[in-house]
Formats: C-alpha cells, structure tokens, sequence
C-alpha cells in the first residue's frame, strides 16, 4: 500500500515526506512502548504509534522502518520534524485511534510484520 | 590469523538527558553503515545500543557506549557511573523495572530493555556493583543467528 492511500484512507496529513508518497509498505507494527518496537518490529514495515516524541523515531531509524504514522491526534514536536528529516523518515498524522488506524489498513490488505511475539526468537530483525 | 578488535568509536551518555535519547544509537547505526556491516547486524546493535544507552540516561550519572569492530564482531560495551544494580537476575527478568514516569513518557521503562539486550546479542555479559555502577558488554556475530 503506497503512503498516499494510507493517507487517504486515514483522512492523515503529511507531516515529512510530501515527495515519498510513493513509497510502498506492506505489514505494519503498533505500539506506544519503544521497548516493545526495539523487541518485535520488523524492518520495513509502517509503525503506527501515539508516541509523538523524537524516541519514536530514533527507533524507526534503528530498525529501518519505513515511515510512521502518528495516531490519536498527538501533537508533534519541531525536533521530531527535524529528526524525522534528518533521519529522512516520512511520517504521517490522524487524529484515528490506533484501533481504527489498524482496522481500515488491514482491510486495505496490509498485515502485521509478525504475527505473534515468539517468531522473533531467532534473532534476526528481517 | 589472530583476529584484532578496533575501537571504532566512544560515545558519552549523560544520565537524565532524555531529550537526546536514542542519539548515540543513531550515531552508531551510521558509523557502521558507512563500514559495509550486513544490515541484519547493524539493526541489532542499533537496537542493543539504544536501550543500553536509555538505561545509562534512566537510572545512572553517567556513562559511555564504546563500539568495536572486527572481522566477524561487533561489539557494545556500555559502562556506566551510578547506582549499579543490586540483583542482576531480577533486573534481567522480562516485565520488572524500576523506571519512573519520566521514562514511561519516552516510551521505555516496561521492564523489556535487558531481555532485548540478551535476545539480540550473540554474548552477554553484566556485571554491576551497587553504588559504584554497570558494565554491559554485547556481541554481534556477522554470522550470528
Ligand atoms: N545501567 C543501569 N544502572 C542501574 N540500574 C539499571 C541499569 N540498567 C538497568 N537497570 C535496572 O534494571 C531494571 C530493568 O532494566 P530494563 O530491562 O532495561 O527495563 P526498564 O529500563 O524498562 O526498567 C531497571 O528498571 C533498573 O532498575
Ligand atoms: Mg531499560
């Protein structure tokens, strides 16, 4: 799914990345505690959050996220635009709750990037 | 041939500086992309140094995170100046934690960062003495699991 329709079915703005919204991701993680991100996303994949702080996108940077979605309307900070830049991460904003955020992507087709915590145990970050 | 570990960076971590979390491990990540590192292998020192490097901000005065590379390892070691931890076991066991709200509110302090340590490292060691501080040491293999 390209990040314009995510944006589109999220009725998101586009808070970095106005000239990535090509960009194509296929599984997804959702989260508000880095710990568990750093733990079980994959690389790749979309992380949704309602963490709005630059340790949200520090750890996308550390795991090769490909953009993330900020839910519930949180406000974003001038440094996470900054870090986001720098990082060169897109990043999307909705006002969505993280269980509606997650319900309309995957009927968009788009799955988690593990399906249960135990499939991690091999080390690898794909 | 005998293989040579080279220190390829020393990077300072102020406890209580949560504004910059994470920085260290970005830092990091970079300097080990520009080396040619697999990218499986910079991921889990990225994600090995950041919670190391949240855990000298979160609950010491100070430290540094010093990287080493060599043909088949990189390796973290995280030393740090501080409270110490007074029963490693306990501290490594997945869930508890000692962490206040302004650690929740970065998004850590679930009682998760050591056992990610352990579970991405391919050799872990921790040793600590209370009041006096921490030395983390973690080894990634190039052709580690
Ligand atoms: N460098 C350190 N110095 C002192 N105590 C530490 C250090 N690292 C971890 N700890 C202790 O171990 C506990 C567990 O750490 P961790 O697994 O990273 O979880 P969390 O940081 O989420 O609490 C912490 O809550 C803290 O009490
Ligand atoms: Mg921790």
């Amino acid at each position: 799914m390209r990040l314009r329709e995510i944006r589109d079915k999220l009725d998101a703005r586009v808070i970095v990345g106005e000239d990535r919204l090509d960009l194509d991701v296929s599984t997804a993680f959702g989260a508000d505690l880095m710990s568990d991100v750093l733990a079980f996303a994959r690389s790749g994949c979309l992380l949704i959050t309602g963490l709005s702080n630059p340790q949200a996108v520090r750890t996308a940077y550390a795991l090769d996220i490909k953009a993330i979605l900020v839910c519930r309307g949180k406000s974003i900070s001038d440094k996470f635009i900054e870090i986001a830049r720098e990082l060169n991460i897109p990043v999307l904003w909705t006002r969505l709750i993280m269980f509606e955020v997650c319900g309309r992507l995957y009927q968009e087709g788009l799955i988690g990037c593990i399906r249960q915590a135990s499939e991690i145990e091999d080390k690898q970050i794909a | 041939m005998p293989s040579e570990k080279f220190l390829e960076g020393i990077y300072y971590v102020q406890g209580r500086d949560f504004v910059d979390a994470g920085v260290v491990s970005s830092d990091i990540k970079r300097a080990l992309k520009e080396k040619g590192i697999p990218e499986s292998v910079i991921r889990r020192v990225a994600v090995i140094t950041f919670e190391a490097e949240v855990n000298i901000i979160s609950y010491a005065d100070q430290g540094t995170i010093q990287l080493f590379v060599e043909p088949g390892a990189v390796t973290v070691e995280a030393v740090d100046i501080g409270q110490g931890i007074p029963d490693i076991e306990l501290a490594l066991q997945e869930g508890y934690s000692t962490a206040d709200d302004s650690i929740r509110e970065m998004g850590f302090g679930a009682g998760m960062g050591l056992a990610n340590i352990r579970k991405y490292s391919d050799v872990f060691t921790l040793t600590s003495e209370p009041g006096n501080g921490t030395h983390l040491t973690s080894v990634v293999k190039l052709d580690g699991k």
